[in-house]
């Protein structure tokens, strides 16, 4: 029995002679909410894509629930719910027409949770589509993507563009999701205060590959801000094992470490340097500095 | 119960919510015996992952701060176990330490602050038992 809902391995695609993936190999494990961070292009929607089998794997294996999307559709499309970042839904439609139409594709479809939400999120069933606002709009298609209760829930850039109150719909929904009992949430987010408080796992996107996948709390854990304050004066940051970035001047310079503790104080003793501050770093910054250092 | 989250440090959420529910158990504001709040209530009112609420609910089981009971619930702990005073001693330790780097820092010596900790207000009133 396997325990991965997604199993990515090694996957390539290019469109043209740019290469919008390259070696990615990813496992989301059941039960859990796993993040997705990268920055604007670099192949979050894209990757979403082969997920829902919307493209093939020009090479290397995409596998949902244990099958090729692009090759058993049915499968594997009627247990994911899906959110889309440009939440595209036809604005002709009236909003209980959208539902009547969605509902037609999932057998699994609850019509009673479906009118709990219509209710929650203050919709007018009687509603077009075009005349409503940005966040109603969210809230249309949150409540498409869990109605038919998927056990997997994909989400795109689920808040971007939207109200706090809205955001906190969305971010509520996936809390709800996951408090079911294996069920799993995918979603990706360039807002990561969001991840930090949604996901168990996160793995970062930085142009078409995988720089980081862990367990977020080991992400967390992993990184350090750490000041080191030596005998004599440098002009250039004295090398410390394990540093990924330092800055500083003088007697005192300022390292990002990755590693735990006992490896950078063993790596301070040896450059004989006193550790005169150490902080952990945030989500954001271990972000920008992997970014900035793949 | 309140507590609050920030989501933009680099300090682990469990251990935000271990430590926001030690203090309130340590300055007596959940008193033993107290309920506390379902995972998943707790989870949906401070937004975040509720495997993360029953992680830090996990650790504070292990440290004696909190029970759980057969009736699946979690409550704080009788303040005798010797673990919840150990607990609040480290508290307290950390209060004494800050009280120290600021009157050494506004140039006080020690014996004037413990001359100060005797004549303090406070002293007058009946301590709690505990």
């Amino acid at each position: 029995m396997n325990d991965l809902v997604i199993d990515i391995k090694n996957l390539h695609r290019r469109f043209g002679d740019k290469h919008a993936l390259q070696d990615v190999s990813l496992s989301v494990p059941r039960g859990g909410v796993f993040g997705l961070i990268g920055s604007n292009g670099a192949g979050k929607t894209t990757l979403i894509k082969h997920i829902l089998g919307s493209h093939y794997a020009q090479s290397g294996s995409v596998s949902v629930f244990g099958f090729d999307p692009v090759a058993k559709p049915v499968e594997v499309l009627g247990r994911i719910g899906y959110m889309s970042e440009d939440r595209d839904v036809p604005g002709w439609m009236r909003v209980q027409e959208v539902i009547d139409f969605t509902r037609a594709f999932y057998p699994g479809w609850d019509s009673g949770y479906a009118s709990q939400l219509l209710e929650l999120f203050e919709l007018d069933p009687k509603q077009k589509i075009r005349n409503l606002s940005r966040g109603q709009t969210a809230r249309v298609c949150l409540l498409l993507a869990l109605a038919h209760r998927p056990e997997l829930l994909v989400l795109d850039e689920p808040s971007s563009g939207l109200d706090p109150v809205i955001r906190r719909d969305i971010l509520t929904a996936i809390v709800r999701t996951t408090a079911d009992e294996g069920r799993t949430v995918l979603f990706s987010s360039h807002l990561l205060d969001e991840v930090q408080r949604l996901a168990d796992r996160v793995a970062i996107l930085n142009r078409g590959r995988i720089i980081l996948s862990d367990p977020l709390d080991t992400v967390l854990e992993s990184f350090h801000r750490i000041t080191l304050r030596f005998d004599e004066s440098f002009d250039l940051a004295p090398s410390l094992v394990g540093a990924i970035e330092s800055n500083g001047q003088g007697h005192e310079w300022t390292y990002v470490y990755r590693g735990d503790r006992e490896q950078w104080t063993q790596a301070a003793k040896r450059l004989n340097a006193q550790i005169v501050h150490e902080v952990p770093l945030s989500l954001d910054d271990i972000f920008v500095c992997n970014v900035q250092h793949s | 119960m309140q507590i609050h989250i920030q989501a933009q440090g680099g300090v682990p959420i469990y251990v935000q919510v271990m430590q926001q529910i030690k203090y309130l158990v340590a300055s007596g504001r959940l008193q033993p015996g107290d309920e506390l709040p379902s995972i998943r209530t707790l989870a949906e009112q401070l937004i975040v992952n509720p495997n993360t609420i029953a992680r830090a609910y996990r650790e504070l089981e292990t440290a004696g701060v909190v029970e759980k009971r057969r009736t699946a619930g979690t409550f704080v702990a009788e303040a005798g176990s010797p673990l919840a005073r150990k607990e609040r001693l480290r508290l307290l330790r950390q209060r004494v330490d800050q009280l120290l780097v600021e009157a050494f820092q506004m140039g006080f010596a020690l014996d004037e602050v413990l001359k100060l900790v005797e004549q303090s207000e406070l002293n007058s009133q009946p301590p709690r038992k505990g």
